[in-house]
């Protein structure tokens, strides 16, 4: 980004002034996200948003609706049923999603990781923290996650949404019955917390640790968005990062 | 060993018909959920095998697994399965007691010698050397050793045996501690709940004797033919419960219609037992159509998951009386708050940041 063109702007037809149009010529994007990895994200986040609504009512149900017989509604058959569908297409997704991994760019795996053993890395984290903090003037740029963000990625989607697919799909396997595919794959789980009540809490404390997350999540990528130095939001829906300045680091 | 009567001549000296017997043991064939080719097959076996001898030990306990065991809806049943136990050792429902008690125990031990049967009800606390418990003089945990030593198998009669129950509910200050901690060279089948059914007692019992083999057991060691469905699963109230029909409060309109007891904290979604489909006492009713919720007696440690009026399990870890809902919410208001703080701060930063740039330009 060194020998910036100074060519006069070709661009006809715009609303733009000089200095516009100079930056537009200037600026680049660099794609980060593929397709795959968009899509996932948007379902998945459909997923969990019903995950969290079904799950809290099926722990806290909603007031008793028609006095009629119980053959005539399913309302609460209805509302599992959904939490079930959602769990497996999250399931399939995040499978999906692991094969990506493998598949797709190298951006792609970041979510799967952190270089733990990276001194670099946790000097890059500290600096995000002292951004976060107000205490650092200015963000740095980054193509793919920045490294305090991979760190949350980690610990609360790719280790929070396994516990929630192993602890579900356990759960999911009492109603499936012993001895069916289930309880053959997550059957062990309920052998190891021992008593159901238990799991059904570690479940819905799960839950709240994707909440948590959530909130995080969606409020730093709009303020990054406005104050960092590059694209937030608009790159998982384009896929492209783009850059507000030309500096390098 | 041929001094050693079978089930039939023990029946039969007790004054039991050739014809009662059959009945029994078409009724032991239904309760153990097999076919009525079995019924000869039973019969054969209870007619010509020696009867299993079984040592009953009591530990820390109530004594409601007995309670419950002599009220076997099978008529005979409890004569039979008795009279057998009886005989050997069993400190609540023998004759004898003290030195003649504890020498019958000696002799049983010594007479079938990895043959028989030890049956545990209750648990021994290993706190204080075992002090907590004393049988015959000595801590029972001893007793317990010294039993099993010998034993074919062990049955962990009831929640104490199986899982520890109220005296191991934290902070368990006696540290009693479950059958399975204790003793692990020995096949241990569980039959938990406060007490068990009846019916599942003699029934695992009788599946023993008759087929000399344990039951199948499910991951946590309990007979599968008892404890492989929730009573959730085949509950009467289940339509009620699909159709989101539920008792908000006691005794309320919906109480009256006999709907789900879900809210009120009902236990039976996560509680794995046969209340629903064996019932109690004779097959009369169960807590659940009496209209009290579950309280998952049959599960590891139940005292230690909150009320037994809440759907949500009280986390005494984050303070007395917090359900997950409580926890997560605090911490999602606290993040949301930190979050709006945060915002506002970005903001102010950002307005700063622009008028200087105003200015310096």
């Amino acid at each position: 980004m060194t020998n910036v063109t100074t060519e006069a702007p070709t661009l006809r037809g715009v609303q733009a002034d000089p200095e516009d149009l100079s930056s537009a010529s200037r600026q680049t994007s660099v794609y980060v996200y593929e397709a795959p990895v968009r899509i996932w994200h948007w379902i998945n986040a459909a997923a969990i948003l019903t995950l969290m609504v079904t799950g809290y009512f099926i722990g806290s149900p909603l007031p008793t609706m028609g006095t009629g017989e119980a053959y005539d509604q399913f309302v609460f058959g209805y509302i599992r049923f959904v939490h079930f569908a959602a769990g497996m297409i999250l399931t399939v997704g995040f499978f999906g999603r692991i094969y990506w991994a493998f598949v797709g760019n190298h951006h792609s795996r970041q979510l799967f990781y952190f270089p733990f053993w990276s001194g670099e890395y946790w000097r890059e984290v500290l600096y995000e923290v002292r951004w976060y903090l107000f205490l650092a003037k200015e963000p740095k740029k980054y193509v793919g996650h920045n490294p305090l963000a991979q760190l949350a990625m980690f610990f609360f989607i790719t280790l929070g949404v396994s516990f929630m697919i192993i602890t579900g799909m356990a759960l999911y396997a009492e109603g499936a019955g012993q001895g069916s595919i289930f309880d053959t794959l997550f059957g062990w789980v309920l052998g190891l917390v021992q008593n159901s009540q238990r799991l059904h809490t570690l479940h819905h404390l799960g839950m709240w640790w994707i909440v948590v997350f959530m909130v995080v999540h969606i409020y730093v990528a709009v303020r990054e968005d406005i104050m960092s130095r590059q694209s937030i939001v608009s790159t998982m829906i384009s896929g492209h990062r783009t850059f507000k300045d030309d500096r390098p680091d | 060993m041929s001094q050693i009567e079978t089930f039939y001549e023990v029946m039969r000296r007790q004054g039991i018909t050739r014809r009662s017997f059959m009945k029994y043991c078409s009724l032991t064939a239904a309760a153990l959920g097999l076919g009525p080719a079995f019924v000869p097959k039973i019969a054969h076996a209870m007619a010509t095998k020696p009867r299993t001898p079984v040592i009953w030990v009591h530990g820390l306990e109530c004594t409601c697994c007995s309670e419950s065991f002599i009220r076997s809806a099978h008529p005979l049943a409890k004569d039979v399965v008795l009279s057998m136990i009886s005989l050997d050792y069993d400190d609540t429902l023998m004759a004898a007691a003290g030195f003649q008690a504890e020498a019958a125990l000696m002799d049983t031990i010594e007479k079938y010698k990895g043959n028989y049967i030890l049956a545990v009800e209750g648990n021994p606390p290993l706190n204080e050397d075992g002090m907590y418990c004393i049988v015959g003089g000595k801590p029972f945990v001893e007793q317990l050793k010294m039993a099993a030593e010998h034993a074919k198998a062990i049955i962990s009669w009831g929640a104490c045996a199986s899982y520890g129950c109220v005296q191991a509910a934290a902070p368990n200050p006696t540290r009693a501690t479950p059958v399975h901690k204790v003793i692990l060279d020995k096949p241990i089948i569980k039959v938990p709940g406060c007490p068990p059914i009846a019916e599942v007692m003699t029934g695992v019992i009788t599946y023993m004797l008759t087929f000399d083999k344990m039951p199948e057991l499910d991951r946590q060691g309990r007979p599968k033919m008892f404890y492989s469905q929730r009573i959730h699963d085949k509950c009467y109230r289940r339509p009620h419960f699909d159709a989101g029909q539920f008792i908000e409060h006691w005794d309320d309109d919906n109480a009256r219609k006999g709907y789900c007891l879900y809210k009120m904290g009902c236990k039976g979604p996560t509680t794995y037992n046969a209340c629903s489909t064996v019932r109690w006492n004779e097959g009369t009713s169960f807590p659940i159509q009496s209209g009290h919720g579950c309280i998952g007696c049959s599960e590891d440690g139940f005292w230690d998951q909150g009320s037994f009026y809440n759907r949500l399990t009280n986390i005494k870890q984050f303070g007395i009386e917090e359900n997950a809902d409580r926890v997560g919410m605090t911490a999602a208001g606290v993040v949301g708050g930190a979050v709006a703080v945060h915002a506002a701060i970005s903001a102010l930063k950002r307005a700063q940041k622009k008028n200087q740039e105003k200015v310096e330009g």
